[in-house]
């Protein structure tokens, strides 16, 4: 039957195929450079504008007249070619895509790195560059090699404080960060069918950063469940039997929370080896932990309280703007004096809305921290949004349980 | 496709932040990449890579998806990279803008000649030819266009 990749791209591991995108999506990042390679393709028309989106996320609002004016072509182009846009403030693309926009069984491919969260789905969802991605835009499809899959065999249930980034992190740690390179990941068994939408897309979010090209769940009752509040009816995956390249057993039970210490994602520690170290500032929010879920955690953990240094969140759309701000959940965390911005990408990348000063040492829920990435000299330790929580409001790294 | 240049040996797992920082990707103007190329690793390298074969760890190129990061190897002059592995995205990068990638774990000595040929699959950092993993036909293609957007001006 093989892999989710197989079935999906309708060919065995290691062979190279021409395949159909069903959702092509650039953001204002890679955006500029797709157009201008689109453009010099000599293109007179994109294959099907239904198909593909554009979502401004990276620097939204832009921060510079520079920048303004990069957005402003490109927001031309698409608010004239009857594509799907999103404008500042709209939300992270990957968030974006998840509400209601991928469906199972679908081959999805974005124009960044962190594509594969909406594997999370049971698409075969990955990255490219900008023109790869003008060439979709072109053609309507794209050549893949199809991966080997390494499967990630989940028993049991996460407990105490532990939430899937600890997991996502852990399986960074296992894998390496290039375990998986040129390959898939599958997220099996009785573990697997415990884990929320969120939980889901926080794992395959993080899959990037071992080197594969995505990371899948199966789609069961729960993928069925989300996409119905979404109005959507869809049907689940059949369950697997296809043989993996190379299998990882991780007991969910096992989980505690941990950190990745700068600048490497897979150089991970348990939060108490690290307890004590003093934070410049606190970050909420990205593709891997901006949902709703994760502001509803973080806002039990802080409300009442004030946070013991400058703590930035950032919802990860305004679906989820909306929600914490109609549930009250915005209000407890602005209470316990955090800094809210604009839905979007915040200053994980290190352009605006929070970039760090020389020296500075931040505490982020974010996926990567490379040298400089958040600011010139800055230290990035990437945590859960509980273990985020925590620290902010003692100003330096805290393990969640304390409280 | 064949080449030749003088090698220059870095470690491996390195990003795309360290190959071009998100400080410099606002604009359209390559020789920015070009000029700040590898800054955050050695602010000297980027003036040394005209006509230079980057001979590398692992894994290199991982990180982000943009394109800017093989833009600017190539802008700055670089031959090509060889490695033992390349982050998959960097790879359809590097192949799509024309700038030829060699799979192989080699030996490097800095300043040393290295000379490739992709279609016989050999790579020589100047100790004997190592054989290396092949490039899909399709990718070939792209490379000797010159790139995807020479590809696709061609096939229309």
């Amino acid at each position: 039957m093989g892999t989710l990749s197989e079935r999906i791209l309708g060919a065995p591991a290691g062979t190279y195929v021409d395949h159909r995108v069903d959702r092509a999506f650039a953001h204002d990042g890679t955006g500029v450079l797709t157009l201008e390679s689109y453009r010099q393709m000599g293109a007179k028309g994109l294959f099907d504008p239904s198909r593909i989106h554009v979502i401004f996320d990276h620097i939204a609002p832009a921060n510079n007249s520079v920048t303004a004016t990069l957005q402003h072509e490109l927001r031309e182009f698409a608010t004239s070619s009857f594509l799907n846009f999103s404008d500042i403030g709209g939300g992270i693309c990957h968030q974006c895509m998840s509400e209601g926009v991928v469906l199972p069984r679908e081959v999805v491919v974005g124009a960044d790195s962190h594509s594969c969260t909406l594997g999370a789905f049971g698409a075969f969802a990955t990255g490219v560059g900008a023109t790869d991605m003008a060439a979709i835009w072109l053609t309507g499809e794209t050549w893949f090699r199809v991966p080997e899959t390494i499967g990630i065999r989940l028993t049991g249930s996460l407990t105490g404080t532990a939430e899937a980034k600890d997991l996502a992190l852990t399986i960074v740690s296992r894998l390496g960060m290039d375990g998986a390179t040129y390959k898939a990941l599958e997220y099996i068994g009785d573990g697997a069918k415990t884990l929320s939408m969120d939980d889901r897309l926080t794992v395959c979010n993080l899959a990037v950063e071992t080197g594969a090209k995505t990371g899948m769940f199966y789609a069961d009752e729960v993928t069925i469940e989300y996409l119905k509040t979404f109005g959507i009816t869809t049907e689940p995956q059949a369950p697997n039997q296809a043989v993996y390249e190379q299998e990882l057993e991780i007991d969910l039970g096992s989980i505690a929370p941990v950190i990745a210490v700068p600048p490497r994602v897979d150089a991970v520690q348990p939060v108490h080896e690290l307890a004590g170290l003093t934070l410049d500032q606190v970050f909420v929010g990205t593709c891997t932990n901006g949902r709703y879920s994760d502001l509803v955690r973080f806002a039990k953990i802080v409300k009442g309280k004030k946070v013991a240094v400058r703590t930035i969140v950032v919802p990860a759309s305004q679906a989820v703007l909306a929600e914490a701000i109609r549930t009250g959940v915005l209000a407890d965390i602005a209470e316990a004096g955090c800094v809210i911005g604009t839905p979007g990408c915040g200053p994980c990348l290190g352009a605006h809305m929070g970039v760090l000063g020389e020296g500075e040492v931040c505490l982020s829920t974010a996926n990567r921290n490379f040298k400089n990435r958040m600011g010139v000299g800055g230290e990035i330790y990437l945590a859960s949004v509980a273990t985020a929580a925590a620290s902010a409001l003692e100003g330096e790294i805290t393990e969640p349980e304390a409280f | 496709m064949q080449g030749k240049g003088k090698a220059i040996c870095l470690p491996a797992d390195i990003d795309t932040d360290v190959i071009i920082a998100g400080r410099y990707l606002r604009t359209k103007d390559r020789s920015v990449w070009a000029e700040h190329v590898f800054e955050d690793l050695d602010q000297a390298l980027a003036k040394n890579l005209k006509g230079a074969i980057i001979v590398t760890g692992k894994n290199f190129g991982c990180g982000s998806s943009r394109e800017q990061a093989a833009i600017a190897l190539k802008e700055a002059g670089v031959v090509a990279v060889v490695a033992p592995s390349f982050a998959r995205i960097f790879f359809r990068n590097a192949i799509n803008i024309g700038l030829p990638l060699i799979e192989a774990e080699v030996p490097c000595a800095n300043g040393r000649l290295v000379t490739f040929d992709l279609n016989a699959g050999w790579v020589d950092t100047g100790t004997g030819r190592h054989k290396i993993a092949p490039l899909s036909l399709k990718m070939l293609a792209i490379l000797k266009a010159g790139g995807l957007v020479a590809y696709w001006k061609v096939k229309k």
